[in-house]
């Protein structure tokens, strides 16, 4: 489905210019790292990181059927949203597997949904065949607009200083309106990817260059550094978040990914709520961590075994920086998903030795002064 | 070792030949390109290797990538301390980074393999 030219992000000739490799990644190309992985990582963990995410699919809904549109087809409840609320929501399928995971904003009026790049174009079909009559319409925005993250503990300040209005009002999962670095409109929300605290802004395209720079200036003193797709992947990881195409997928429900809490069967019909609660009653697999012995990474596919037994595959497999080990998300059978369970691993037909362990990975420590 | 005594293969591994040894590693170029090296998975000595073929893998945070063997032969020495400190890969590629000794079949083969000017064009053409 890749068409043969990627496309371009507003920042693409910055990360080119900037040392950035660039990769295809779900048909756009985007640096998958400048420096090192390792070391865009531990800029987030440990102080403030600049992510391009302007791939994602940024898209409109207007009209008063909107609501039910968008209650329809997702399987959250986005009429519980209050205004300059985010929800995270799931498309399904009649069979309940995903078509894709999304972040649903409600301004108090209209809505926008974020979704990933490699499924904007199953997103809008969807919608589009669930129309229904509803009187509300879909407008892509992804190519009017950008959208950059700003991620790690020296975010907020690094972000305050070229922002408008106060950060410390805004709350998790919410959003605001305001100007950053002088007269750029922007939509800013507490959301991310990363297990940190951090936030997304959304600038008309035309617009990206100039917030970036003036992000990377004021994140200086804090040590920030612009970050690939390949720290972006690490760090959800860490942080045990599940990625399309890996946790989630279109044969996987979303009870075995770990997502069943953004499932609410009891807010009437929706596609794939039939389906979806034959699933809870009986997911079929569970989602669990491992973490290996030896440092070889454990890539999506490899089968896991206890006793003797495959028992399911792995999802996603990546170098933990902050462990300093090779961890893995799997889906496996149910009974088999004990913490402290000894498991081998099929890495390229080698054996790999690995420990079931807890998710996440990483927890983010808690402000000083905060009440444990 | 200097680069520009060497020879590559166009997957990036370079070769000295001593006589009918030849030392092989992999270009600056291709670990530079690999980055946050993890592991390196190596033939042991008396494996026989066929030019073109994989003879190991080497690991990076970001990929699985495969190393051929640039010239056919018999392995006769391996650089056991890279399993213990991939650093000297990424610190000293053309030094104490090598990855194997080979016997070589046919000292004449590495003729067909680029030498470092032709491989620097190659990589500058391509990137």
């Amino acid at each position: 489905m890749a068409s043969a030219t990627p496309l371009k992000t507003p920042l693409y000739d910055w990360h080119r210019t900037h040392g950035g490799r660039i990769v295809d990644f779900a048909g756009w190309a985007m640096p998958v790292q400048y420096t090192s992985i390792v070391e865009e990582h531990q800029a987030v963990r440990n102080r403030v990181g600049l992510f391009d995410i302007s791939h994602m699919g940024r898209l409109a809904f207007e009209g008063p059927g909107a609501l039910s549109w968008i209650n329809r087809v997702c399987t959250n409840d986005a009429k519980k949203l209050s205004p300059r609320q985010i929800q995270y929501s799931l498309l399904a399928n009649d069979l309940g597997g995903l078509i894709d995971d999304v972040l649903v904003y409600f301004t108090g009026k209209t809505y926008d949904l974020v979704c990933n790049a490699s499924n904007r174009e199953a997103v809008i079909r969807q919608f589009e065949e669930h129309l229904a009559g509803s009187k509300a319409k879909l407008i892509d925005r992804t190519f009017e607009t950008a959208m950059i993250a700003v991620q790690g503990p020296s975010a907020q300040a690094t972000l305050q200083a070229i922002y408008d209005q106060p950060l410390d009002a805004l709350r998790y999962y919410h959003f605001g309106e305001g100007k950053l670095a002088g007269d750029v409109p922007a939509i800013v929300s507490r959301t991310g990817y990363t297990g940190e605290v951090g936030f997304e802004l959304i600038v008309d395209a035309d617009q990206a260059v100039k917030v970036w720079e003036a992000l990377l200036k004021s994140g200086e003193s804090y040590g920030i550094l612009p970050c690939g797709l390949g720290a972006r992947d690490t760090l959800r990881l860490e942080a045990g978040m599940p990625l399309y195409g890996h946790e989630l997928s279109d044969s996987i429900n979303p009870y075995a990914s770990g997502v069943g809490w953004a499932v609410k069967l009891d807010k009437g019909d929706f596609v794939g709520s039939d389906a979806l609660s034959q699933h809870q009653a009986s997911p079929g697999a569970t989602r669990i961590g491992l973490r290996l012995q030896g440092k070889r990474i454990a890539r999506q596919g490899a089968a896991v075994s206890i006793g003797g037994r495959v028992v399911g595959s792995v999802t996603s497999g990546a170098f933990s920086p902050t462990l300093g080990a090779s961890i893995a998300v799997a889906l496996v059978d149910p009974g088999a998903a004990v913490v402290g369970t000894e498991a081998i691993i099929d890495v390229r037909g080698k054996e790999e030795p690995a420990v079931i362990v807890e998710l996440p990975f990483y927890k983010r420590p808690k402000p000083a002064g905060a009440q444990a | 070792m200097d680069p520009s005594t060497l020879r590559f293969a166009p997957t990036h591994e370079w070769v000295a030949l001593d006589g009918a040894t030849a030392t092989v590693g992999i270009s600056k170029f291709a670990v530079d390109q690999l980055t946050d090296l993890l592991t390196i998975e190596l033939p042991t000595v008396g494996d026989r290797l066929t030019a073109g073929k994989s003879l190991g893998e080497v690991e990076s945070v970001k990929s699985v990538n495969d190393v051929y063997a640039p010239v056919g032969g018999e392995v006769i020495e391996v650089n056991e301390a890279l399993a213990d400190n991939i650093q000297l890969l990424a610190e000293e590629p053309y030094g104490k980074g090598w990855l194997v000794k080979i016997k070589v079949d046919d000292p004449a083969e590495i003729e067909k393999l680029m030498d470092h000017a032709a491989y620097e064009t190659k990589i500058a053409e391509e990137h």
